[in-house]
């Protein structure tokens, strides 16, 4: 399949290619870390994940609209507070699912999967209830457009750069929460050894909700960063929740390094055969491996050696 | 009778008769040919549902994939049916005469050789046997050999049927692509699109499914369905006991792969088309909710789940398309929050000491059946310990 192509034009294709690679590996480790936040750390299938995601591509498409129609001024950097917006209402709403529902299912994973996809299924209908079944598109200020020429053949859109930053300063950030704050080490213990970390005076309960709400932020934060490079439709969230899930198993499940490693991997290996074979058999080849890696090495690529 | 009496207690032969009742007496008299063939239908998921009464309910393994095997043992059979009405003089207008409609048209210019051996009758139902098992136990031996399950056995299969689903989109040429193989029409010159055809083939699938919970019966009522049981409760103990646990799990994934083929060939047989939408993550997901809503423990009640899903989605989404969503949802949060065994479950704390009486009056009288275990039914050991 390299026989039609020379040299130089193989090494372009590759460089393009792998961008666009990298823009899709910064959705997924977008999506990716609020899922691993809440299934590595808590141990709970949230299927509806793709669908707080979409939330938070909701949100900052209705900020778009309110910003560019009443203040226009603002246009240029209206993103960043869509982004926090975004985050606040993914996040509450995800406190909100815990306490109603997760919360009475901690002890039953295979029933929180079924109760999250029912809660999916009722998010998208009120999604298309309210903003309607056609896919919605933000507009961009002006800085966002264009891309910066590298050589003659390969060009880079700068909406690519942003996102490829935000995912950056995003998993840092996590990284910070994680290990570097008092939540997070509170998170850390309770996962480790709930009953000792309940004695100890942690409210477990608290860190669970927020945990969760912390996942769900993400995801609201991934659906803003996610309108800048696509179109946002009520369905939108459940075409990812496959790859995020397999992503987040494929990186070892506690592993926040593996789950950036895995993405990686997934997603510059379908973006680069992507150009080769068509988009779906790319997409095939890409997750029979996956699942036939993980059915050699169940535990990932990266995991906290247990005894089992 | 001693046999019948150790395979079905008397209220199971009781469950047993009114589902037969139900399928042979009570539905085609009061339906016209186009519900009965609606209600053939939904028939061929409760196949699907019996085995994942087996393999969850009873053993505890979750699988999100049960519509890659109805899907398999549906595209056998249609693969077989659409052969047979491919005949060289059927499809004169083609550019290639004797090759399926869409491969014309997908410019494909000879039978692929994954096709051939489906022109003989004997090897598709054969095909339609072996290929979900030999599937199935592939993916159970690599999962369960190396102690892999719950959410991620779970997780697996859906990727694997999402694999699936993308696969058979993307070959359109070889298999019919989104829209499926459609235009079936005879078996063994035996046009399946008449009426009376349909009866027959109701009657056919009402049949097999008297024989599928039978087997399934048995199987419950075996040795390996109570090592099934205790494998889901208290995994390890079993092991301990020196049972190989993971050949008991791949049993039984092999047999609701099984099962759900045979109700995927039903269903094609009736339908007379099959498509990718019975294959992918949603329909896979959507056969979960049929068990769950009958009773994740009852092989009987899968069937009434089963049937009153499938009729409330064919009612609400005629009626109210914008709501079915918002009530399939809630069904399936209340099923887990509010009554996790189901339908099976409301009928034997409410219904069945009535029952019971009934039928004990004069007889001799059997001792109650044991109270329905509690809801913490998953039996995984690696979830997050009691606080």
């Amino acid at each position: 399949m390299f026989a039609d192509y020379s040299w130089t034009e193989l090494g372009s294709i590759f460089a393009m290619q792998g961008f666009a690679g990298l823009i899709l590996f910064s959705v997924f480790v977008l999506m990716a870390l609020g899922l691993a936040i809440i299934f590595g750390q808590m141990g709970v299938i949230n299927m509806a994940h793709g669908e707080f995601m979409i939330l938070g591509a909701y949100v900052t498409y209705l900020c778009s609209n309110i910003v560019e129609t009443y203040i226009p001024s603002l246009f240029g950097i209206y993103f960043f507070f869509a982004m926090a917006l975004a985050f606040v209402a993914a996040g509450a709403l995800g406190a909100l699912v815990e306490w109603s529902l997760i919360r009475h299912l901690y002890k039953r994973p295979l029933d929180t999967l079924l109760a999250t996809w029912g809660l999916s299924l009722i998010l998208q209908q009120a999604y298309r209830s309210i903003f309607g079944a056609r896919e919605v598109g933000v507009s961009l200020p002006n800085w966002l457009l264009g891309s910066v020429p590298l050589t003659d053949i390969i060009e880079i859109p700068i909406n690519g750069i942003f996102v490829m930053v935000l995912t950056l300063v995003i998993a840092i950030g996590v990284y910070f929460i994680l290990f570097r704050s008092r939540m997070g080490m509170q998170t850390r213990a309770v996962v480790q050894n709930r009953v000792m970390a309940g004695a100890v005076g942690i409210n477990t309960e608290k860190v669970d909700r927020h945990t969760f709400a912390l996942g769900c932020g993400i995801a609201g934060i991934a659906g803003s960063a996610f309108t800048m490079i696509g179109s946002t439709g009520p369905t939108a969230g459940q075409l990812y929740i496959v790859d995020t899930f397999l992503i987040v198993v494929f990186g070892g499940a506690a592993s926040l390094l593996g789950t950036i490693a895995s993405s990686f991997a997934i997603s510059q290996a379908q973006s680069t055969m992507e150009f080769f074979l068509s988009g779906s058999m790319a997409k095939v080849l890409t997750l029979l491996t996956v699942v036939g890696i993980l059915m050699l090495r169940p535990e990932g690529l990266f995991s906290l050696k247990i005894r089992r | 009778m001693t046999h019948v009496k150790s395979l079905l207690s008397r209220q199971e032969l009781i469950g047993l008769l009114v589902v037969a009742a139900l399928i042979f007496v009570v539905m085609p008299l009061s339906m016209d040919i186009f519900r009965l063939n609606l209600f053939g239908k939904y028939l061929t998921y409760a196949f699907v549902a019996i085995g994942l009464v087996l393999c969850w309910g009873k053993g505890g393994i979750l699988s999100l994939g049960q519509g890659v095997f109805f899907g398999l043992g549906g595209y056998c059979m249609a693969m077989y049916l659409k052969l047979e009405a491919s005949t060289p003089e059927a499809t004169a207008i083609q550019s290639t005469p004797g090759i399926p409609d869409f491969m014309d048209w997908n410019q494909i210019t000879s039978l692929p050789w994954f096709w051939e051996p489906f022109n003989s009758l004997t090897f598709t139902l054969l095909a339609i046997l072996v290929i979900p098992t030999l599937f199935a136990f592939v993916i159970g031996a690599a999962m369960f050999k190396r102690r892999v399950g719950g959410v991620y056995f779970a997780i697996i299969t859906q990727a694997i049927a999402a694999i699936l689903t993308i696969l058979i989109i993307g070959q359109q040429g070889y298999t019919g692509g989104v829209n499926g193989i459609t235009d079936l029409r005879t078996l063994k010159g035996w046009d399946i699109r008449t009426d009376e055809a349909k009866y027959v083939l109701y009657y056919v699938n009402g049949g097999l499914l008297i024989a599928v919970l039978l087997l399934s019966q048995f199987v419950l009522k075996s040795k390996l369905g109570r090592l099934l049981v205790a494998v889901r409760d208290k995994e390890d103990r079993v092991r301990f006991s020196g049972y190989d646990v993971s050949n008991i799990k791949i049993f039984v994934f092999c047999f609701a792969a099984v099962l759900s083929a045979i109700g995927g060939a039903m269903f094609t047989l009736q339908v007379g088309f099959m498509s990718p939408s019975f294959v992918g993550i949603v329909p896979s997901i959507e056969m979960v909710i049929f068990c769950a809503v009958g009773g994740r423990l009852s092989i009987f009640g899968a069937v009434y789940g089963t049937l009153l899903v499938n009729w409330a989605k064919t009612t609400f989404s005629e009626i109210f398309p914008e709501l079915w969503l918002f009530g399939l949802g809630g069904l399936f949060i209340a099923v887990v929050l509010v009554f996790p065994n189901g339908l099976s479950g409301l009928y034997r704390s409410y219904l069945a000491p009535l029952v019971d009486r009934l039928i004990s009056r004069g007889g001799s009288s059997y001792p109650p059946e044991p109270a329905s275990p509690p809801p913490d039914l998953d039996g995984e050991a690696n979830a997050k310990p009691a606080e």
